[in-house]
Parts: structure tokens; sequence; C-alpha cells
């Protein structure tokens, strides 16, 4: 059983938004909403920038569909996070639920009215008849009824963004990573979310400019 | 008194008596579990110009998606 996911190279991301870009045109998405976005950290610095794409990362144990008072989330045979517009009421709390910040709200009137929950279906559309008028009004088109993988991986022009089933992807990006040997210690940002190491031990090479 | 005290018992009683059922099934508690209507992407018509697979055949859908997974390794792509 294939459970669908994202993955997104650091190392290759060049912050160039095509992926949000393929997203908003694939899905004719509104204004003001983005199911798909490129964060960067040390902007302008040089060998310390870094880029990541993120939206919905249709988690195994998704903690929105865990707060959802209308229950209106549901996984699909593949692993992808879907939920039916139908039920949800707006209120947000799928929103603090969700470590990426995934879940978007069109402002759908005035004094900060909350629309219903909009986010980044994997291309698979919703509880909707597949590639209906309705689905693609509401949830945007679905790619994987028609054997395709969403936009905006097939989009990235370095392939630093991957979807798929979560072991083909791991695979891909494991053969990656020991092509390029930026593996363990040596890659940027090791010392950030692993420590520094032993007192004594031979310190990882730190790129100029940045902090790892 | 004895009248005041007959209508408070029974008013207790009657309270109780309008109480709504609330306890849920173990299958209403388990989340995601509400929305039931969606299609699976193998029971769709392959598109004419399109990948192809065998309507409602898992298995080949799954076969093709993949083939299109591991194509996002430019690696094996080209063969390096």
């Amino acid at each position: 059983m294939a459970r669908m996911k994202f993955l997104c190279d650091a190392e290759r991301c060049i912050e160039c938004n095509g992926c949000v870009t393929a997203c908003k045109q694939e899905h004719e998405v509104p204004w003001g909403v983005n199911r798909r976005r490129v964060v960067t950290i040390n902007d302008g610095v040089i060998g310390a920038e870094k880029s990541i794409s993120v939206a919905c990362m249709h988690c195994s144990d998704a903690p929105c569909m865990a707060v959802c008072p209308v229950d209106c989330f549901y996984r699909t045979a593949d692993g992808v996070v879907l939920h039916d517009k139908d039920l949800c009421i707006g209120c947000g709390y799928c929103f603090y639920a969700c470590p990426f910040g995934a879940p978007q709200f069109p402002q759908a009137g005035a004094f900060g009215l909350r629309g219903k929950m909009d986010k980044c279906t994997f291309c698979a559309g919703g509880p909707e008849p597949d590639r209906s008028e309705a689905e693609f009004k509401k949830y945007g088109r679905n790619r994987l009824s028609e054997g395709k993988l969403p936009a905006c991986a097939e989009m990235c022009s370095t392939k630093a963004l991957l979807g798929g089933d979560g072991d083909v992807i791991a695979d891909i990006y494991r053969d990656r990573v020991a092509r390029r040997g930026n593996k363990g210690a040596e890659a940027w940002g090791w010392g950030s979310a692993y420590g520094q190491p032993p007192k004594g031990a031979a310190p990882a090479a730190a790129p100029a400019g940045g902090k790892s | 008194m004895k009248r005041a005290a007959l209508i408070a018992v029974v008013a207790l009683f009657a309270a109780g008596c309008m109480e709504v059922e609330q306890t849920v099934t173990a299958e209403q508690r388990q989340a995601g579990s509400t929305v039931k209507r969606d299609t699976a992407a193998w029971n769709n018509e392959p598109l004419a110009n399109g990948p192809k697979w065998a309507k409602g055949d898992r298995n080949s859908w799954e076969e093709q998606i993949k083939k299109r997974q591991l194509a996002q390794n430019e690696s094996v792509r080209i063969g390096n």
C-alpha cells in the first residue's frame, strides 16, 4: 500500500517558486490562499541560505484529523489526507494543530470572517465525483485519478521536491545523498539539529559566512 | 411543604428524562471515519492521452505511478 508523501531537498531548492506557481495555476487557487509556499532561512547569507518547499505533508497520524470537531478529514487508500468542505465549519482548529501551517482560510466576507479550510490535496481532489466540475471548484484538479503525480513535484526544475510513495522517494533521496557525499555531520545544519561534535573530535566543515 | 418537596422530586426525575444520550460508538470515535464518499484513483478510466492502467485494478495503477515516481530520479532517467 502506497503512502503518498512529499520530500524537499534543501540542498537543491533554488527558491524559484515554480512549485507554488504550478499549484496555483493547476487548481486555480483563489487570491490569499497558498496551498504551497517556499520558506527560506538565512536569506542573503552566502553559503547559509537554504530554502524548502512546504505544504500539507499528509501525515500518517495527522493532528488536523485528530482535532477536527466535525471530523471532516479522511485518509485515502494511498495515504493522502483530504477533507470534505461540505462538513468543514471553518473553525480553524486544524490550523492551530498543523505543525506546517498547511490549512488555509480564504477571507470569505467582512470582519475577518473565515471561509472553509483549503489545503494541499496531493492533487487528489476531494470527496466529489472524480474529475467533476464540483470537485475542481472545491478542491482543484484530481491528477492522481489521471495517473499523474502532484503538479508541484512534477514541475520542480531541480527535482528538489519529490512526491510519491514514501519508500520510493526516500530511496531516491538516499541515492542522491550517497552520490553527493554530504551525509551525516558534513551536511549543513547538522550541528543545529543534532548538536555539536564532542570535545576533541574533528569539527565539521562549516560553510563560509554561515552558522551550522 | 409536602407539596413543594413533591414538585422538586418530580422536576428532578423529569430533568433526568430529558437527558440526551451522548455516548458514541467505537467507530464514531475514530477520527477520519465520517467521510466515506470518495472514489479511489484507480477506479477511473485512464485519459486517452495520459498514463494507462486497467480500470479498477489497483496494482496496475500503482505500477504505472511508481514508474512516474522513479522518473524523478534523474540519475536513473539519464542512465548515470
